[in-house]
């Protein structure tokens, strides 16, 4: 699929802790057609890049013609795979979409407790992000925004929402700062 | 909303790990499920079991068959819920589960429901389960809805419909093209990512015609595409319309080049990064247009961010293999990238800069390298110790600096792949660089001196046995070698006592000394090597007298060994203990099993007429000698060719069965290649009986049954035919397998007594004119066309009638005819409309034939070819058109 001709494609994308097990993952390609070869891929690619500073910019290494982009936040691994010949700049673009949406659906807890403990949200985050290896969008807060739209009452009237939301947002920042 | 989905246990500590999953298990999570069947659903909890299921599927788990019917029709229940939080949870799970085409009926109404409500949140993710889980008839009922999604107002409802079309294009083709008017009007959208995926789905509907694209991308690339995704496909549409207009350049500038130049100064790095790449792929590309390119390559080089530093020196790496001079310029960049923190790309870096260097620069950079070794991991200095292999090749004079290098690297620290990266190295190099050998050999010499590494060892002391006796002084290996004798391991002394032999055998001068050597060796503490001794001693008339070696006993010794080793292992285990010596002649020299080497062999095609075979030997060279050793087939002569196995079974079958086609002057030869694929069955007396009622030409002459076929064992059994000599006489053979079953017992491994007669249909085997062809190339095909003259040329034309492909339709003649494509022309540009083909071979009874294959497409599938065939015998020519029009 991912000849220079056609779309840039995204062959996963994974959420690990911080020993390389899942938290959440999502394949999309069919180089790893059973659960083992996955387990494999992963612990293969956690284990050549772990060892790496990948806390400030996300970092990049080729591995089995694979381009894996990566970025760690305390115990948690961001990963996103692509072909040999994708553009690298898109996979990254992929990939800080996808924390940035996390980030903001964690309310900057990213950590692993954190997100399973919202697992449905980070599930939602993955489906809005990629579908079947076509990039749906990588700008962080409107992936955050599609996934938290559920969680406002359909049958309350929009602008009562927004206050409450807002409302909410603030008490959340002022007790953040009263905290501190 | 960040409700724990399990009650936190107060109990337990903070510092023990905590998971809302822990001690999760199907079946408890299966039982939950029935919640989704509460007349009163509570959307919350209900939320929480989809998430919970969804995590077990996250982790590996699989429902069985049943498990996810019932999961899914309990899921369908929970359309009743309005909860919005619910419902995206839904519309995850069945994505999740792919339904069966009958129970995605049970969903449809639903979703088409939700397709069609006012919330666009609903909108999109209906429309996008919908195309995921849909079949061809129901698309066409939800069709309209989704043209009208394509060009909705909310962006996300256009997206889900414009991906989703994409999806369903590679399934049903003829559906989506209908869309393009739409597709079409959002490829003006303001939104960026509905322009992205509307231009993606426009182009694929549109790929194979090559007009409409190129008038894509010329009113594209004049407006303005906003988002930087979509810029980044019309750059490579662009370089795609650039590489189809082709050979147009002569007049000046090259179309388009100036949008892609215009886009290495777009704000968005990814634009400028795949513009830049295009540029650098750009067929024929000249120093001038790569200029550009290469300054902005050059500027990422010293980002902040490793991506950019990657995907540029990558790049950079790719265009010094045709460029190197237009790379130099980045050097210094290039250098301060040695020591980047992330070794990718300062192994990248360093190779680019090998790549790039010229001879003057060798002996800086070889300095720089040896500073930078020493902190990468060993897998980094493989790739280094091969970039500089290949640089010492391409500057032969330079081997000094390189040779050293290498010999340094060796006696520092290091695993064994890399050790045996640098001991191959040394070796290609000692071959190929006659200069290098002296040096070479001695540095292998010392590093064997201390090397913990038994199989190196071995290998290098085989090495020398062979290298060391042309030098022009072998003597002053032979303490290095007798050293080893001394100080190492049974294996290696052992390898040594061989190596000293070689010598001996080798350079008569020596003789006398090595003798002494070797009678002490007599009294080593290892009986192989007190045995090798003795042995070497003796044969090479080791009571001190200097004589010529006999030629016979070098044979012996160390002449190829053409016995398969489990067949000497098997024979020998059989060998009871009696008067009679052990015959070596006796052991069979049948391959038992399919060598591995076949499946790769088209790698290996000869690659001009008389170019010796180098390397391994061929497969052609191991069916004959297997063919050779069976007397009945010893009388057909000389086997003048092998097809490709050819399966007889299906994949997967009890037996599997293919057959090899040896074709000789007067005989064919089917070498049936028979596993059995079952424990606890053994089979004996096998036998494929062939029917040739089809082959009237063909009669049978003898057949060679298999004994017995063990379980997971593969072997073979021959059929042989005589037929008319030199004439390429085809026909078509029924095969029937027929065998004894024996019971196994599955835990003695032994087999009953009694067995039973079965028998088993095996596929069709043709015997076509295509078989008495040789694949054999030619250089340099014009000239050899020329020398052949016209006296025997034929040329006629042939439709093809529609194909998918020109590619497709080249790669079906060429198979048919059976012949070697020459000089590259069996790879068809993408998207061309014309391409011609050059093919050579031998034609049986050794009759060289040449063929031209012009081919065009004749509207938009059809595929005409014109045929020009010469040989050297036009009954030759005229067989060839004969094959084509019977194709």
């Amino acid at each position: 699929m991912a000849s220079h001709s056609s779309c840039p494609s995204i062959k996963n994308i994974l959420l690990l802790d911080s020993d390389g097990k899942r938290v959440a993952v999502k394949y999309f390609s069919d180089d790893w057609p059973t659960n083992s070869s996955k387990i494999a891929f992963e612990k293969f690619m956690f284990s050549k890049t772990v060892k790496t500073n990948a806390r400030t910019e996300a970092e990049i290494t080729l591995l089995d013609n694979n381009i894996i982009i990566y970025k760690f936040v305390q115990d948690l691994h961001f990963y996103v795979t692509g072909g040999d010949d994708e553009n690298e700049i898109i996979l990254a673009s992929v990939l800080q979409g996808f924390f940035d949406a996390v980030t903001l659906l964690l309310r900057n807890n990213v950590d692993k407790r954190e997100a399973l403990e919202n697992l449905d949200l980070i599930l939602l985050c993955l489906d809005e992000i990629v579908d079947g290896g076509m990039i749906l969008e990588t700008n962080g807060p409107l992936i955050a925004e599609k996934v938290r739209s559920h969680n406002m009452d359909a049958d309350s009237p929009l602008s009562e929402q927004t206050l409450t939301q807002a409302w909410a947002t603030a008490r959340e920042h002022l007790t953040r700062t009263l905290l501190k | 909303m960040a409700q724990p989905l399990v009650k936190k246990d107060d109990d337990r500590d903070e510092e023990a790990e905590y998971s809302p999953f822990l001690g999760i298990e199907k079946g408890a999570v299966l039982q939950e499920a029935r919640v989704f069947n509460d007349p009163q659903l509570d959307a919350r909890r209900c939320s929480q079991v989809i998430t919970k299921l969804l995590y077990l599927l996250n982790q590996g788990e699989t429902f069985t068959k049943i498990e996810a019917t019932e999961v899914f029709f309990a899921v369908t229940k929970l359309f009743q819920s309005r909860d919005l939080g619910l419902r995206r949870m839904v519309y995850l799970i069945i994505k999740e589960l792919s339904p069966s085409a009958d129970e995605v009926i049970i969903v449809t109404s639903s979703l088409m429901k939700d397709m069609n409500s006012k919330t666009d949140m609903y909108r999109a993710n209906a429309i996008r389960v919908l195309c995921r889980i849909t079949d061809g008839t129901l698309l066409t009922q939800i069709e309209r809805y989704l043209k009208q999604a394509i060009v909705d107002k909310n962006p996300v409802v256009a997206s889900a419909a414009l991906v989703s079309g994409i999806h369903l294009l590679q399934t049903n083709p003829e559906i989506v093209k209908r869309w393009s008017n739409e597709v079409q009007e959002a490829v003006q959208s303001r939104a960026a990512l509905v322009q992205f995926h509307a231009l993606a789905l426009l182009h694929q509907i549109r790929q194979n015609d090559r007009l409409a694209v190129s008038k894509l991308v010329t009113s594209l690339t004049r407006g303005n595409v906003r988002s930087p995704l979509a810029q980044c496909l019309l750059i490579r549409y662009t370089s795609q319309v650039i590489r189809e207009s082709g050979n147009n350049t002569q007049s000046g500038d090259r179309p388009f080049y100036d949008y892609l130049e215009s886009c290495l100064r777009h704000k968005s790095e990814m634009v400028i990064f795949e513009a830049a790449r295009a540029i650098t792929e750009l067929n024929g590309v000249t120093s001038r247009e790569l200029t550009p390119a290469i300054t902005v390559l050059q500027l990422f080089l010293s980002s902040s961010k490793p991506v950019l530093r990657f995907a540029a020196v990558r790049t950079l790496n790719k265009v010094a293999m045709t460029h190197p001079m237009a790379v130099t310029n980045c050097n210094i960049d290039m250098e301060s990238l040695i020591s980047d923190q992330n070794r990718s790309i300062a192994t990248l870096a360093i190779t680019t800069l090998l790549k790039t260097g010229n001879e003057s620069s060798v002996d800086r950079l070889m300095k720089q390298i040896t500073n930078f070794m020493s902190d990468i991991a060993d897998e980094f200095k493989i790739v280094v110790v091969e970039a500089i292999r290949s640089l010492c090749l391409k500057f032969p004079l330079k081997y000094r600096s390189l040779m050293n290098f290498l010999s340094n690297i060796l006696r520092e620290e290091g695993g064994f792949e890399y050790k045996k990266a640098i001991v191959d190295s040394i070796v290609i190099l000692i071959r190929d660089i006659p200069d290098t050998k002296e040096s070479g050999l001695l540095h292998l010499c010392e590093f064997i001196e201390d090397c913990e590494f038994t199989y190196l060892s071995t290998q290098i002391l085989h090495f020398l046995g062979i290298e060391g006796p042309k030098t022009s002084d072998p003597s002053k290996y032979i303490r290095y070698i007798y050293n080893r004798v001394h100080l190492e391991n049974p294996t290696v002394r052992a390898s040594a006592v061989s190596t000293l032999a070689k010598f001996g055998a080798a350079v008569d001068a020596l003789k006398p000394r090595i003798f002494v050597l070797l009678r002490r060796c007599l009294f080593d503490s290892d009986d192989e090597v007190r045995d090798r001794a003795t042995l070497y001693l003796n044969t090479l008339g080791g009571d001190g007298s200097v004589v010529e070696t006999d030629k016979d006993v070098k044979h012996f010794l160390f002449g190829s060994f053409d016995i398969p080793l489990v067949n000497l292992e098997t024979s020998l285990k059989n060998y009871e203990p009696s008067e009679e010596a052990f015959d070596i002649d006796s052991v069979p020299r049948e391959v038992k099993s399919q060598p591995l080497a076949e499946k790769k062999a088209p790698g290996k095609k000869p690659t001009g007429l008389g170019a010796p075979p180098s390397g391994p030997p061929s497969t052609a060279d191991a069916y004959d000698k297997m063919l050779l050793s069976i007397p009945e087939f010893a009388n057909f002569g000389k086997l003048f060719k092998s097809s490709e196995p050819v399966e007889l079974t299906e994949a997967e079958t009890e037996y599997s069965v293919n057959v090899v086609k040896h074709i000789f002057d007067r005989h064919v030869v089917f070498q049936y290649n028979c596993t059995n694929t079952i424990p606890e069955q053994l089979l004996e007396d096998v036998v494929v009986v062939v029917d040739a009622s089809e082959a009237e030409e063909f009669s049978e002459v003898f057949s060679k049954p298999l004994r017995s076929l063990p379980y997971d064992s593969s072997r073979q059994t021959f059929v042989a035919f005589e037929k008319p000599g030199g004439l390429p006489i085809a026909g078509k053979f029924s095969n029937i397998l027929k065998f004894i079953v024996k019971e196994v017992d599955p835990t003695t491994g032994e087999a009953e007594d009694d067995g039973v007669e079965d028998e088993y249909q095996l596929e069709d085997l043709e015997v076509v004119t295509a078989d008495y062809i040789l694949k054999v190339g030619v250089s340099n095909f014009r000239s050899a066309w020329e020398s052949m003259g016209p006296d025997c040329e034929r040329v006629d034309e042939y439709g093809l009638g529609p194909r998918e492909s020109l590619a497709e339709a080249v790669n079906a003649v060429i198979n048919l005819l059976g012949m070697q494509p020459c000089e590259g022309t069996e790879v068809v540009p993408p998207n061309s409309r014309s391409h011609t083909c050059l093919l050579s071979g031998v034609f049986i009874g050794n009759v060289k034939v040449l063929v031209r294959l012009s081919f065009g497409l004749d509207g938009p599938k059809d595929v005409a070819m014109k045929l020009a065939v010469r040989s050297e015998d036009e009954v030759v020519s005229d067989t060839i058109h004969e094959i084509v029009a019977s194709g």
